[in-house]
């Protein structure tokens, strides 16, 4: 047997919180009952008091999680009801105005939920709008983990487990919002019936398989069912344990700040003060999901009708993560290849495919990219403001911008109707917006950022401004600055400023070609990526400020004034 | 306790400014003031205790309120909410309920919690020198003793044999849906149920239509009469090939090519009304311009010019059904379409569709 590492000596020793009292624990037997089977103690000893950083923004991805646990109770729910059948049936329900329609089961059943089964229109509300809450949460969560360089060594892997953790909930999402076989989500399928379709070479293969022959066929709701209530979720499950179990792991990371440093953590301890924090958040999210369920109405499959290949309604919009592909499909121009009685459906491919493709694959090698422009090999903890990261925060904001763009284009006739604009030109726009919004943000956010620390850097040299103008005897104009707070200094230089590669050597010192490590393109690329920064204040400068200051000198403008009144006549005494 | 396995061997990376250490604790207000304190105290208590109230207010909606009852709330002409009322006051009271369990936790962690915080040291994610070594160690006298080392070909045929037994595992999946072939295709998504004399029947009324009946303008949504001997998804399968838009236009205003001028019946034409590009029902028509949009993506086809593209993100023209009049008066189809309609795929010869200028 492997001896087990020894990552348990590493941890400190746990301060017992409170003083050993005599007074019998009466929870003691069931305690000693756990310890006995499963060493409830040995485990209890490290988790009890794991301590978690508390930040605004680290609830984002518990956002997600509790979304992810209400999906799965509610969806429950719904699965008692819910028949996941694409059979026709006349539908002979509560809702009048459908009475006598020819319906698939589906449907019919997501109408029985509706208006039949009492508190069923709340859990169905609630269920799709928790998704779109989901994916919302671990959107944004994941925004927070690349802008504060969270995802560095030792967490790539997480970060890929959070990126596969996006895609199945998009398909889980997808998959969901077909089921109930509305004219709307029918309209969906039909969509990705062209884009299967659209794949080169394998794409009518593709089509045939899952929907098990022609469009619509009979079968793709109740395998859309088990994508969505068993094969995704289950995947889903593992992996969320996976990023938590990481998470648990590495410990969280933490903002810089006084007092943290990359080889500690501070914050709350699990019990009691995170539990409660957690596990009240979770109940809010809930209840929000809950009330949202009740009060607001989403997805009113029985208005849209059932469907019918020969019927769409104007203003047909996908769920919102999906929106941004809609976009792309839409202002693509029509490019198709005709060869060899072949046809290369590019308008539908590249947009629909290739793009979402593109995406999880920037996103899953950018933590590999990053390390080989900065030649960055330890282990991070502490996050980095996005300041500080100004390319990489750049980027972000450009890929944000882009998603942003084709989301609007994904509602391009809404805007033409809203704003009165016209159809074509706002589409037409859009095709060289995508292009050179991002550009343009890419730009103005890496300015921003360097104008950011040009600000740091100078309140760390001459302090903060009092908002207060002295006139000088001399008659010069003049604000004080009052130095700022040693914890405030701290923050705005510990981060390490990482200078850009320089080009290595090709040959050894015997002048043999050797394999060169660092080449002049990465040497290049990796100054572009590094090497703007404007240089944090050194010691020295630091030193030399606050003696400036001690001095009386503080007074910004002083030596022009000095030079002024040298030029100036003495003015006459009283 | 060692902690020689940090994440940063140099704690000190060069700061400018030496780090201040952990601000002091700061008494909160609720710690300093015992009436705040209390207060606290009480709003935790609080909102615990309404959360049986709202859950028997729920119990009682459930029970009470009939699940077709309105709520309309308004002020003179103006609905402010319109809603289910058990919908509405289940997801009231249920939804307040959970917040308050939520709010009343947050609030309980936050004022009457000790708030020190507290410090716990990291671990690099990395084992030690020395696990490793035994890692190695192991895993060596595991090898060995595997005898993997002396006969190796248990290891490549271990291999091969777990590579081979997923193929059953693959080929299980290859009845998942017919196999396009050339000939299923033709069958298929490469053929319609028009046919010759194949009545055209409008797609609410079912009833044939007479060229009469359409005046210059109109747009009528048509499907073929035999549609109605299917039922079921095969009804749906072949509805969503063959429904059409009909329209007439005077026929001195629109393009009509050479090869088509037999197609039409004095000015009234039948196109697919299956978008081209990945399959939406095309509705949006412009009498004026000719110009059929279709609502999904905006695809724009002129009906006046064969039913070619003339904006968006669709290739290929729309295709057209040649019509002509039955011997007793209504609009018929002469054959099935000529290109297969609806979105491309990848073994569609689309050589043969119309583009802009043929004739």
């Amino acid at each position: 047997m492997a001896r087990p590492t020894t990552i348990g000596d590493a941890s400190p020793v746990i301060e017992p919180a409170v003083a050993p009292t005599t007074k019998r624990n009466p929870a003691a037997p069931a305690l000693k009952w756990g310890d006995d089977r499963v060493g409830l103690g040995k485990i209890s000893r490290f988790a009890l008091r794991k301590v978690f950083p508390d930040h605004w923004s680290f609830l984002l991805g518990e956002i997600a999680l509790y979304s992810f646990i209400i999906l799965l109770l509610t969806g429950v729910f719904l699965t008692i009801w819910f028949k996941p059948s694409m059979a026709e049936i006349e539908y002979d329900g509560t809702y009048q105005l459908l009475k006598g329609i020819p319906v698939s089961e589906a449907f019919a059943s997501t109408l029985h939920i509706s208006f039949d089964v009492r508190g069923g229109l709340l859990v169905r509300q609630i269920h799709h709008w928790a998704a779109l809450l989901f994916v919302a949460a671990a959107f944004v969560h994941m925004l927070r983990v690349f802008f504060t360089g969270a995802y560095r060594k030792p967490r790539e892997v997480n970060w890929l487990v959070g990126i596969g953790l996006m895609a199945l909930s998009t398909i889980a999402g997808f998959a969901g919002y077909s089921l109930p076989d509305d004219l709307l989500s029918g309209t969906g399928l039909r969509f990705a019936d062209g884009l299967i379709r659209s794949i080169p070479i394998i794409g009518t293969w593709a089509e045939f398989f899952v929907f098990g022959g022609e469009f619509p066929g009979e079968l793709i709701i109740a395998r859309l069912y088990m994508v969505h209530i068993l094969l995704v979720p289950g995947l889903l499950l593992g992996l969320v344990s996976l990023h938590l179990a990481l998470v648990v792991y590495h410990k969280h990371t933490q903002f810089p700040g006084a007092g943290r440093t990359e080889n500690n953590v501070v914050g709350y301890p699990v019990f009691p003060v995170y539990a409660a924090k957690a596990g009240g958040f979770f109940f809010v999210v809930f209840g929000f999901s809950v009330l949202l369920g009740g009060l607001v109405q989403i997805n009113p499959v029985w208005l849209y009708g059932p469907y019918d290949p020969a019927k769409v309604t104007a203003g047909s919009q996908p769920d919102w993560y999906m929106g941004w592909l809609e976009g792309a499909v839409r202002i693509m121009p029509g490019w198709e290849t005709h060869v060899l009685g072949t046809t290369w459906s590019w308008n539908v491919f590249l947009p629909g495919v290739g793009l979402m493709g593109l995406l999880f694959t920037l996103l899953g090698l950018w933590p590999f990219v990053e390390r080989w422009l900065t030649g960055d090999t330890r282990e991070h903890h502490l996050l980095q403001r996005p300041r500080n990261a100004p390319t990489r925060t750049a980027f972000g904001v450009a890929g944000m911008v882009c998603f942003a763009l084709f989301l609007i284009a994904g509602g391009n006739d809404i805007v033409a109707t809203r704003f009165g604009l016209s159809l074509n030109a706002i589409t037409v726009a859009l095709r060289v917006l995508v292009f050179l919004g991002p550009v343009i943000a890419f730009i103005v956010t890496k300015r921003i950022c360097l104008g950011l620390q040009r600000k740091d850097r100078e309140r760390v040299l001459h302090g903060s401004e009092t908002g207060i103008i002295q006139r000088s005897p001399g008659g010069g104009y003049s604000e004080p600055h009052l130095p700022i707070h040693e914890n405030e200094k701290f923050l705005l230089t510990q981060h390490v400023q990482r200078q850009p590669l320089e080009v290595s050597p090709d040959t050894d010192e015997n002048g043999v070609r050797i394999s060169q490590e660092v080449s002049s393109t990465r040497a290049r690329l990796s100054r572009w990526y590094l090497g703007h920064d404007v240089p944090k204040p050194t010691a020295a400068e630091i030193a030399e400020a606050d003696h400036h200051g001690e001095d009386g000198h503080e007074l910004e403008g002083q030596a022009e004034h000095q030079a002024l009144e040298d030029r100036q006549p003495e003015p006459a005494n009283d | 306790m060692s902690h020689d396995n940090l994440p940063v061997k140099d704690p000190d990376l060069g700061h400018s400014v030496p780090n201040p250490g952990l601000e002091e604790h700061v008494e909160r207000y609720t710690d300093a003031n015992e009436a705040a304190g209390n207060r606290a105290y009480a709003a935790v208590v609080g909102m615990l205790a309404a959360v049986p109230l709202l859950a028997i207010a729920f119990l009682v909606v459930y029970f009470a309120v009939p699940n077709d009852l309105l709520l309309d709330v308004r002020f003179g002409e103006v609905h402010f909410l319109t809603a289910n009322a058990q919908n509405f006051w289940l997801g009231l009271t249920s939804g307040l309920a959970v917040l308050l369990i939520g709010l009343a936790l947050i609030q309980w962690a936050r004022v009457i919690m000790g708030d020190e915080e507290s410090v716990e040291m990291r671990h690099s994610a990395a084992s030690s020198e020395e696990d490793r070594a035994v890692f190695v160690e192991e895993w060596e006298a595991g090898a060995k003793q595997s005898g993997l080392g002396r006969r190796k070909l248990i290891g490549g045929a271990l291999a091969g044999a777990l590579g081979f037994a997923v193929l059953p595992a693959v080929v299980l999946l290859a009845d998942m849906g017919p196999w396009p072939t050339r000939s299923k295709r033709a069958e298929t998504i490469e053929r319609t149920i028009w046919a010759e004399g194949v009545k055209l029947v409008n797609d609410e009324t079912w009833r044939p239509i007479r060229p009469e009946h359409l005046e210059i303008g109109q747009l009528v949504n048509a499907q073929p009469e035999n549609l109605k001997q299917f039922h079921g998804s095969a009804f749906q399968v072949e509805k969503a090939k063959s429904s059409l838009v009909i329209v007439r236009m005077d026929p001195e205003s629109i393009k009509i090519p050479d090869s088509r001028k037999d197609w039409h019946v004095s000015g009234i034409l039948a196109y697919s009304k299956i978008c081209t590009h990945v399959g939406c029902p095309i509705s949006l028509w412009e009498r004026q311009t000719h110009h059929l949009l279709c609502p999904c993506h905006q695809s724009t086809f002129d009906l006046g010019n064969s039913g070619v593209v003339v904006f968006g993100p669709a290739a290929r023209s729309l295709p057209q059904l040649p019509i002509k009049v039955s011997s007793d008066g209504y609009l018929v189809a002469q054959s099935d379409f000529t290109v297969p309609v609806g979105p491309s795929y990848f073994e569609r010869d689309s050589s043969e569709d119309f583009k802009d200028g043929d004739q």
